[in-house]
């Protein structure tokens, strides 16, 4: 296995376009159901891996993630529903809207110390929740949220199967892995993770560490709004409860479960918390005891997470 | 004015609840730098358990009153904080050199569980206590301002065992134990204290007092479901946050100034958006005072 892995290492391309080739075969034999599942596990791991840059890669506490998505969700619906533009050219300004957003949030709290800063992405994502149900300005349409969007039209074909929704997202979700790799290996990147272990010594070494920090968070939350922009995409509702604290629960545990800061972790994680549980939708609501019991037992199994990148596994080793 | 007093009574009422809930989260942060995410399903199951007790009583002696919510007080304490000592052993203990990630998803977890066994045992609906065990009267304080019997119950017990654990934290030895074990495990360890008996301990009247808030709420407001530990944790958490978490006096002030701010935003903005308000008001105050009211100004580790 191990040797196996490491032979594999040293092919990118093959296992990448192996990859590929599976993701884009993996839909045919299945039902629309499974497609479904699989288009879901596509948006959660597009979030995931846009939570990862502010959560892993930059080590900030986020828990108020799905306040992006929901208001990517929500420019997408409102710009289709009051000026009629088609939904594909509303994306890049649900991108626009979700980031400004997450500067507008970031910019001042970003000195705080991790709790604090965890609690006030909290106290944000209600706030925007509260905001979408009470129906601020008179647009968002309160607690049933808005309906009646129209279907996603893309270079003249209309979007209506689940497969067509599940292609679409995989399109996105190579593009976001793409760049993720990229901004990893990046000046950026590498400058993210120098204020992630330490804060003081990257500011020493002439990183300006709030500059660092604030991208982080612009694009980390600018695309979580393409995820819900996305998610508009398949379902023709909104609604607040997009933005809901336990679905910021879900996508933080996404990014911890697998490993914080990795990449194939956020697949792991999504694979966990999104996948299982739709597999295991038999189990009703005894449903959420499990991923309990999965989450306690799997973090004092592997507390660096299930996929860890490298670098953390031997920092959470060191330690011990 | 009137109405300005009748509000800061109702507020100071969410506020001792607030309070209580949020002491609990604030001696765990203290002790364990964790988020106790479970603590809110554990103040849930007080409600939960609380209603079972008064229902076994009443069907047991035929006539209720208030004389019997005393005994069902102390089992619920006993049992929730039998369950946080089970919880901090279980999905705490072994992950105290994990790093700060791997317990607040052991957390959530334990918060998945416990709501979802609630909802499983208990059924998805509301459910309402036995009425009429507090008498409904209400009292003239000054000429028209009105505090029920309730409040005056829940108030006198909240009151009470706040100054209890104050007293306790700031004057016992096993107290200053714990307030050493806050501040450092390995130089308290070095002056022979069990710091795990400690943080037993933390466990043990965190959640007995959680616990004991969840059957006051049910019992002040009457109903609840499942959901209420999410929402209830969320703004007591708040609370702990606003005085500075670690702080004992400090969760204590957190939790009447939210109460006092959602009372008096529902009364003279709107109910609406009496939440959105107080989550406003904890931006702005970390904005400006990142460690909370109370907290200390210290640096983050390096």
């Amino acid at each position: 296995m191990g040797s196996l892995m490491e032979r594999l290492r040293r092919m990118p391309l093959v296992w990448q376009i192996g990859l590929l080739a599976l993701a884009l075969l993996l839909p045919l034999p299945l039902n629309d159901y499974y497609r479904a599942v699989l288009w879901r596990t596509g948006i959660y791991a597009i979030l995931g891996l846009s939570l990862n840059i502010i959560v892993g890669y930059a080590g900030l506490f986020q828990l108020g993630h799905a306040a992006f998505y929901a208001l990517g969700a929500y420019t997408s619906a409102l710009l289709n529903l009051h000026f009629d533009i088609p939904l594909v050219l509303t994306w890049p300004i649900s991108i626009l809207v979700a980031a400004f957003f997450g500067y507008l949030i970031s910019r001042p709290i970003l000195h705080l110390r991790g709790d604090y800063l965890c609690i006030v992405t909290i106290a944000f994502g209600e706030v925007v929740r509260l905001a979408l149900v009470n129906n601020i300005f008179g647009i968002t349409g309160g607690a049933n949220g808005l309906s009646g969007i129209d279907q996603t039209v893309l270079f003249g074909l209309t979007l209506r199967t689940p497969l067509h929704h599940y292609y679409l997202v995989l399109f996105f979700l190579v593009l976001t892995l793409f760049a993720v790799r990229r901004l990893e290996n990046s000046r950026l990147g590498r400058a993210w993770m120098y204020v992630r272990e330490d804060e003081t010594a990257a500011e020493a070494m002439g990183i300006d560490t709030t500059w660092a920090k604030l991208l982080a968070f612009v694009l980390g939350s600018g695309w979580a709004g393409l995820a819900g922009a996305l998610y508009v995409a398949r379902i023709p509702v909104v609604s607040p409860d997009l933005a809901r604290f336990i679905e910021s629960v879900v996508m933080f545990c996404i990014v911890v479960l697998g490993g914080t800061g990795s990449i194939p972790g956020v697949f792991v994680g999504t694979l966990g918390m999104i996948t299982l549980p739709e597999i295991f939708r038999f189990l009703k609501t005894w449903r959420d005891a499990w991923m309990g019991v999965a989450m306690v037992a799997m973090m004092i199994a592997r507390p660096e997470g299930l996929w860890p990148s490298r670098r953390i596994r031997m920092e959470i080793r060191e330690k011990e | 004015m009137q109405q300005l007093l009748q509000q800061l009574i109702n507020g100071i009422t969410i506020g001792s609840f607030y309070a209580l809930v949020a002491l609990g989260y604030t001696m765990v942060y203290g002790v364990l730098k964790l988020i106790n995410f479970a603590h809110g399903g554990l103040f849930m199951w007080g409600a939960y358990i609380g209603l079972t007790g008064l229902s076994v009583l009443l069907a047991l002696l035929a006539q209720g009153g208030p004389g019997m919510i005393f005994p069902i007080a102390v089992i619920v304490i006993v049992t929730i904080a039998m369950v946080g000592v089970l919880i901090e052993r279980i999905a705490y203990r072994p992950l105290r050199s994990a790093g700060r990630l791997a317990p607040v998803i052991s957390a959530l977890g334990m918060a998945f569980i416990l709501e979802s066994l609630a909802r499983n045992i208990y059924g998805a609906s509301w459910k309402t206590y036995p009425p009429g065990l507090v008498p409904a009267g209400r009292v003239a304080l000054v000429g028209d301002v009105r505090i029920s019997i309730m409040q005056v119950l829940v108030l006198t017990v909240s009151f009470l065992l706040m100054a209890l654990l104050y007293l306790f934290v700031y004057r016992t030895r096993i107290g200053t134990a714990m307030r050493a074990v806050s501040l450092d495990h390995e130089v308290s360890r070095l002056m022979g204290i069990d710091v795990d008996g400690i943080i037993a301990t933390v466990f043990l009247i965190g959640p007995g007092l959680g616990g004991l808030a969840g059957m006051i709420v049910a019992l002040y407001y009457g109903s609840f479901d499942f959901t209420l530990g999410w929402i209830f944790g969320l703004k007591a958490f708040i609370s702990a946050i606003l005085g500075g978490i670690g702080n004992i006096p400090g969760a204590m002030l957190g939790g009447m100034m939210l109460g006092i701010i959602e009372t008096l935003g529902a009364g003279y903005v709107s109910p609406q958006w009496k939440d959105v308000i107080a989550y406003m008001i904890l931006i702005l105050i970390l904005i400006f005072r990142p460690t909370g009211l109370l907290g200390e100004r210290v640096a983050e580790k390096l």
